[in-house]
């Protein structure tokens, strides 16, 4: 039974966090023990996963929880396919953070050996929770087990900060998830998905749940205007923290919305999918654009997760405007695109938040403007990265880039919805997604160009150390992973039929064509992608290149020092920083932005020049909101005087209102 | 996939390798002639290919392996990319394994090594380019695309091959769409092959040129590679628009003596097409570079109005 392997492997899990509870401050035994074995589990959890795709849905009830109130599980094929995300990924991450927590780093190494497990526990939980009641225990216990992993630091007041945004976020978030399966019980008072997704809700009632929904999930993922946590909370997280946060809890909010949408639901109405649509799109253009102009690495990951959680939501309201008019094949292309992003994501996003890791063990720096070179210093770091950056890139025949080719495809096959209004707003998403697509590289560029490449900085990056091969081990993995996405997306989507059929009701595999080689999503004639012809034809047409170089000329090389137009007094400062580099974006998207600057007149002794970006949401949004807030509590607050005799009146005042509502 | 089909593979390849540098040689000649100067020979580029490849190389000393790697990997993507564009025929045995957006991947996949290898030595113009180099990428790659797009909403598809043919093969129908598309792929060509109002192929002032300060670094046989890989991006671009606007000669599968005819018939296509090239770059001066991303947004607004178009003047129930 694969439920029980899930059950088993959570249990796995929770033993060895408390385990680590027992070993404290035994950092050895936590990380060269304790966190390789919760690797192992996740490895457990992938295999059974990927067992149960094929398999009929299983359920179990539980009685834990409250008297009467049993947790349910149910296992299907959305599930699963979430659940071998969550293995894969996270077998990756504890490897990694084996090699990554040091001593005297905030919190001790076994309790944060306990948060994560249990971060990852209650992750699977969410996922295979079929009530509501179960759903929202989970989903708040993953809430707290993460906010003490982000603030694993907790020293600096700036991470009490970004956490203390973060848990907000995370509860106003929960609010609208509990508000929203409140609406989908209609009245039954039964909790259990099983009974939601019976119910036949009128319009107005399943448009109110979707939109309870969409504000409590889109919080998680990311989603415009609700991202404001995601940029401070990932760069505060320790990085196998933030990789798990970005690459795998992000996709927990994406999992609820399918849920709900898809499954529960089961009929999306077509505004809907244009409601997700402009969201996703504006979420993903606004996220790329910020994560082009930043100069802190982790947040520039950050708020590129963003821009491909936009992206997710996109793709996800295409197949909800698809399944609206009925038009189920096209849904599960658009689908089987958002789920393949979804996993590619996954694995780039840890894969570079843990690169982060190894750059900030090893220079103690996260600033961009304060690194550089490290190729030659960090090469397993940095020729790893190169893969996780080019798949972030979307560039063919990685990973990104599959995911990326299905959407534009099912994007190109919209001109059929018999709504031409809907019709003519094709070309303007296709170019917005393609925009998207290509400021990703701009961004991806700069990443790794100002991390990597280039002369160091500052001094001290010449002692830079390469990472350590428990943290080798689990970025392997992760790469393994872009790779394989990347090269075998057919066969790799042949698993996902099942998904598609629980939540389109048609399988891609009456879409596409089977071919190992080539996937083909309509027919061979109008459009086809065959990664490894298309890897062989770049590989070998270089290597003939080389060995017709070799051949008919020489190899001699001579070392010298840098032409750059004869110009000797080169210097590391001469080098473009990372402001520079965001600089062409900065003036393009002018109105976008809310700079402060500083420019230094021509006679100042030192010169200094500072920018600073603001999210504008803030000011727009959330401090009208703090400043409300403030002012009610102001005026609640005229109440507290502090002298007994009127809180003596207070207590009369009430007691005479209760008794005149009782009387009545 | 029969003995023809991959002859007209082979054939792909090889002429894109032999006479791409004869198109570059082509435009500068005309260039000349119309700016009133004496025109270097025809076959100069061949001298200087041959001449880079004999000289000694030398590298930076910081150079990591990813800067020596580079000049092949981005000289393998153009080569690909010109063996997936239907030049004479469109029975290409590769075809299958890339279409539009592809291609569209494999020219930004050589632009990002391209833009990395200049980062790598960490000289003040290598990173100058790059940057500048990926302004003009990821505002002329969406607008490629959407020219790509345009095309293939007329035949319902994104293979290319399938796009050529039946645009080459159909009865004489007007497709206004491909007239902004049209334009607009001009605006996207002369952006991303280094043309005059955006870049200037000769010049090597510091401050105004942008492919030239990405390989300034480059020397001997990795700068041959990165020459000859420029020219086969003019090629192949030269090849995809007469292959989308003037796609009337090219061979399919069941007319396969018509390679024949269609080698004459490209060689004057791109004759043609290569003198109007410098007649284009004669007329117009290269603007500052925040001028470029304007005339891109244009360029990317036309190929999208142009989409518009098609879906505009597709009467309903047709499509899908």
């Amino acid at each position: 039974m694969p439920l029980d392997f899930v059950l088993w492997a959570v249990l796995a899990w929770l033993l060895i966090g408390t385990l680590g509870l027992m070993a404290l401050r035994h950092l050895k035994l936590v990380a060269r023990v304790l966190f390789p074995a919760g690797a192992l589990v996740g490895l457990c959890l992938f295999g059974a996963a990927a067992l149960a795709l094929d398999t009929p849905p299983h359920t179990l009830i539980l009685p834990l929880g409250l008297p009467g109130l049993p947790f349910h599980f149910r296992l299907d094929a959305l599930a699963a396919f979430f659940l071998m995300l969550i293995g894969a990924c996270s077998a990756g991450i504890s490897l990694f953070a084996g090699g990554y927590f040091r001593q005297g780093e905030g919190t001790p190494p076994g309790l944060l050996c306990f948060e994560f497990h249990l971060f990852l526990a209650s992750m699977t939980l969410v996922i295979i929770a079929d009530d509501a009641y179960a759903f929202m225990v989970f989903w708040e216990s993953m809430a707290l087990s993460s906010y003490f992993l982000v603030i694993a630091n907790h020293r600096l007041a700036e991470i009490r900060r970004a956490g203390y945004l973060y848990l907000l976020m995370a509860h106003v978030g929960a609010v609208g998830i509990l508000l929203c399966f409140g609406v989908l019980q209609a009245h039954t008072g039964d909790y259990t998905f099983q009974n939601l997704r019976t119910q036949q809700l009128p319009p107005a009632a399943a448009s109110l749940g979707f939109l309870l929904a969409l504000f409590g999930f889109g919080t998680k993922a990311g989603m415009l205007p609700l991202h404001i946590w995601l940029p401070e909370a990932h760069p505060a997280a320790p990085s196998p923290v933030s990789a798990l946060m970005s690459g795998v809890m992000l996709k927990t909010a994406l999992y609820g919305l399918l849920r709900i949408t898809f499954d529960i639901l089961h009929t999306p109405q077509w505004w809907w999918g244009v409601v997700l649509l402009g969201l996703g799109l504006a979420t993903a253009l606004f996220g790329v654009v910020y994560a082009a102009v930043q100069v802190d690495m982790k947040r520039l990951l950050a708020y590129s997760s963003v821009e491909n959680m936009g992206l997710m939501l996109a793709g996800t309201g295409l197949a909800a405007l698809f399944s609206a008019y009925h038009m189920y094949p096209m849904a599960a292309l658009a689908l089987s695109a958002v789920l393949y992003h979804a996993f590619s994501h996954a694995c780039f996003k840890s894969l570079l938040f843990l690169a982060t890791g190894s750059v900030l063990h090893a220079t103690h720096e996260r600033s961009l403007g304060k690194l550089g070179g490290l190729i030659r210093t960090m090469p397993w770091v940095a020729w790893l990265t190169l893969i996780g950056t080019l798949t972030s890139a979307g560039l063919p025949p990685l990973g990104g880039f599959v995911s990326e080719w299905l959407l534009l495809q099912s994007f190109l096959f919209t001109p059929g919805l018999p709504n031409s209004f809907l019709n003519m707003l094709v070309p303007v998403v296709a170019a917005v997604i393609a925009l998207v697509a290509a400021l990703a590289g701009y961004t991806m560029v700069k990443f790794y160009g100002v991390i990597f490449l280039g002369q160091p900085r500052e001094d001290k990056l010449a002692q830079a150390k390469d990472a350590r091969w428990l943290e080798r081990l689990g970025m392997l993995w992760l790469v393994a992973g872009c790779l394989g996405l990347g090269l075998f997306p057919a066969p790799l989507l042949a698993f996902t039929h099942e998904t598609m059929h629980l939540l389109t009701g048609t399988s891609l595999a009456e879409v596409t064509q089977q071919s190992f080689w080539l996937l083909i999503p309509v027919a061979q004639q109008s459009a086809s992608y065959g990664p490894i012809i298309f890897l062989l034809g770049v590989v070998s047409c270089s290597l003939l290149a080389y060995a017709f170089v070799r051949w008919f000329y020489h190899g001699q090389l001579r070392r010298g020092a840098p032409w750059d137009c004869g110009f000797a007094a080169q210097t590391p400062r001469m080098q473009d920083t990372a402001e520079g580099f965001g600089q062409p974006i900065r003036q393009i998207f002018e109105p976008f932005f809310t700079l402060q600057r500083e420019l230094p007149s021509a006679f100042d002794q030192a010169p200094h020049y500072r920018v600073q970006i603001f999210d504008p949401f803030w000011n727009w949004l959330y401090q009208p909101v703090v400043l409300m807030l403030n002012v009610c509590s102001r005026t609640v607050g005229h109440l507290q005087q502090g002298r007994i005799a009127r809180y003596l009146l207070y207590s009369f005042l009430t007691l005479i209102a209760i008794l005149l509502l009782v009387k009545r | 996939m029969n003995g023809l089909s991959l002859l007209a593979q082979l054939l792909d390849i090889l002429l894109a390798l032999l006479l791409a540098p004869l198109l570059t040689g082509w435009v500068n000649q005309w260039r000349a002639w119309l700016q009133n100067k004496t025109a270097p020979s025809l076959f100069q580029p061949y001298y200087t290919l041959h001449k880079l490849f004999h000289k000694e190389l030398i590298v930076a000393h910081q150079a990591s392996p990813l800067y020596r790697a580079a000049p092949y990997i981005v000289f393998g993507c153009m080569v690909l990319a010109s063996a997936i564009i239907p030049t004479l025929s469109t029975d290409l045995p590769l075809a299958p394994a890339a279409d539009a957006i592809a291609l569209v991947g494999l020219f930004a996949l050589a632009r990002v090594f391209l833009s990395l290898a200049a980062m790598d030595v960490g000289t003040a113009f290598g990173t100058l380019g790059a940057r500048r180099d990926m302004l003009i990428g990821f505002l002329a790659e969406p607008a490629l695309l959407m020219v790509l797009f345009s095309a293939s909403l007329i035949s319902r598809a994104t293979s290319l091959s399938t796009i050529v043919e039946g645009l080459a093969h159909q009865t004489l129908v007007i497709h206004p769409s491909l007239a902004f598309a049209g334009v607009a792929f001009t605006l996207v060509s002369l952006a991303e092959n280094a043309r005059i109002p955006v870049d200037n192929p000769t010049t090597h002032l510091e401050l105004t040129m942008i492919h030239e300060s990405l390989i300034l670094e480059y020397s001997a046989r990795h700068l041959a590679l990165f020459e000859w890989a420029a020219s086969l991006k003019l090629f192949a671009y030269s090849c995809m628009g007469l292959a989308l606007f003037f796609p009337w000669g090219i061979a399919n599968a069941k007319t396969p003596l018509l390679l024949l005819l269609a080698l004459p018939l490209l060689v004057f296509k791109l004759a043609v097409g290569g003198a109007l090239l410098a007649l284009l770059e004669t007329f117009s001066a290269k603007m500052r570079i925040f001028r470029v991303p304007e005339f891109l947004a244009t360029a990317f607004l036309l190929a999208v109005i142009g989409m518009l178009i098609t879906l505009l003047l597709t009467p309903f129930g047709k499509a899908a």
